[in-house]
């Protein structure tokens, strides 16, 4: 318990946040971790949303969708992170210390759950309204930006919030694969034992800052429900609800 | 001939060099695997039953295991140094809390899709309410609990790695070992049988589902994730 302690003193100590071993600190780290995990999300999104809308127009690619998500999760992040940054560093050395090595396994991790939520919510919607739009003259374009997406807005909320907690808790390698972030804490505390402090006030670090992430994105998530629906809405937010709880049967 | 020596070893030739090793990692991954989806399932069982009764009780009990599911592994594991030591328990702790949030919604999902006629049949049959349990809700629900514990092994199988923080890692230690010698085959060695554990796995659970439920021979969608635990 006393290392708890020692941890919890460790982070409110503030001259750690300038420097810690003559190293980056605690404030410089952590806005690392949070660009890191920023760019990371945006271009995966940027990159599953579309691809998740079209398929799901389509409604198409059941199959693609659910191996991809079976897939993504057999991956052990942490060995797609070294292979990523052994990659990398085979193909341009010059960036194997950048963000670019994690940044690109986080991308690849942060995929699959934006993917498969968009996908899924697109299908969702009832397809009898669908036609009903059709037939009130809206083109494919219209049904799929202003009609199927917005009644999606929620499952891929939900996506983007499962993506963003991952992302979060997997950008704490990149401390062990030459980058920042509050990793490098964790990395340090790791390497030369003897210093818990860092060990345990890095951990504690990482573990808020994922709970953070997750009330956020879950705050984010109630926002794009639409209110009219306030009883669904509020059963969105009950994990009994939530797409990953689809059950097999 | 000194040049030669030099030369790393292929993939191939490591592996040929390392087949002990391998299998040692291979069976503390297994072992470390079962271990937690075992206790993990021997405590969600209990816990959804109670939950599918008392419904109230359901937002706090799922509140406490998304917390936990949410905290990342890496920090996990240090966090329960302090505890339980820098030991295989630290790690297995760690599993198990995973397991906790996807085992018990699947294991509630699945016992509140029983339908009502057949739980009217079921009472006026003279089922007691633990004849019912046993004999209609949770061989109805099984498809749901067999999807729980799925997505909880192969979840399961791909977090052990990051036990390498405290030294038990199974197969992850040859992706901490490799990327501290820069040896890729080690990585790549870590990485594949990693995957494949999980992949069979899989399979081998669809197939104990279908052996459970031979009345339901439509093919059991996959779980779509929502969350992965805490990397």
């Amino acid at each position: 318990m006393n290392q708890f302690v020692d941890g919890i003193r460790w982070i409110f100590t503030p001259a750690n946040w300038d420097t810690v071993n003559f190293q980056a600190g605690i404030r410089s780290q952590l806005l690392y971790h949070i660009e890191l995990s920023a760019i990371s999300l945006l271009v995966a999104a940027a990159i599953a949303i579309p691809v998740g809308l079209l398929v799901g127009h389509k409604r198409r690619g059941q199959f693609l969708a659910t191996s991809l998500a079976n897939i993504g999760r057999a991956i052990p992040s942490f060995g797609l992170v070294v292979l990523v940054f052994i990659a990398v560093g085979n193909i341009w050395p010059s960036l194997q210390l950048s963000m670019l090595p994690t940044a690109v396994a986080l991308v690849l991790l942060a995929i699959p759950p934006i993917l498969t939520n968009t996908y899924v919510g697109i299908q969702n919607v009832d397809p009898g309204t669908v036609e009903a739009a059709r037939g009130m003259g809206m083109n494919e374009r219209q049904v799929l930006l202003e009609l199927e997406f917005p009644l999606a807005a929620p499952l891929i909320m939900a996506g983007l919030r499962t993506s963003a907690v991952t992302v979060v808790a997997t950008a704490t390698l990149a401390g062990f694969v030459g980058g920042g972030g509050l990793g490098a804490f964790l990395y340090s505390g790791f390497a030369q034992r003897g210093q818990e402090e860092i060990l345990i006030g890095g951990a504690i670090l990482v573990a808020v800052l994922a709970i953070l992430t997750e009330v956020t994105f879950a705050g984010l998530e109630k926002l794009v429900t639409p209110r009219t629906r306030t009883r669904q809405s509020r059963r969105t937010r009950d994990p009994f609800t939530e797409p990953g709880a689809v059950s097999a049967a | 001939m000194i040049a030669q020596e030099l030369q790393p070893p292929s993939l191939w030739q490591w592996v040929g060099d390392h087949v002990g090793d391998i299998l040692i990692r291979l069976g503390q991954h297994i072992e470390l695997t079962v271990i937690a989806v075992v206790l993990g399932f021997a405590i969600s069982l209990p816990v959804s039953i109670l939950l599918y009764r008392h419904v109230r009780w359901y937002t706090p009990i799922t509140a406490v295991a998304g917390l936990l599911y949410t905290i990342p592994s890496l920090a996990l594991f240090i966090l329960l140094i302090p505890i339980t030591g820098l030991t295989a328990l630290s790690v297995e702790v760690g599993l198990i809390s995973y397991t906790l949030l996807i085992l018990i919604r699947n294991t509630v999902v699945g016992l509140r899709g029983v339908p009502d006629d057949v739980k009217e049949a079921a009472v006026g049959m003279g089922y007691t309410p633990r004849q019912m349990l046993w004999r209609v809700e949770l061989p109805i629900a099984v498809p749901a609990i067999v999807a729980g514990i799925r997505v909880a092994t192969v979840s399961t199988i791909a977090l052990v790695t990051v036990g390498f923080i405290i030294g038990h890692g199974a197969l992850g230690e040859f992706i901490i070992d490799g990327l501290n010698r820069f040896f890729t085959p080690e990585v790549i060695v870590g990485v594949v049988l990693c995957v494949a554990l999980a992949l069979t796995a899989d399979v081998l659970l669809l197939g104990l589902e279908r052996a459970l439920t031979p009345w339901s021979h439509t093919h059991a969608r996959p779980l779509l994730p929502s969350r992965t635990p805490g990397r």
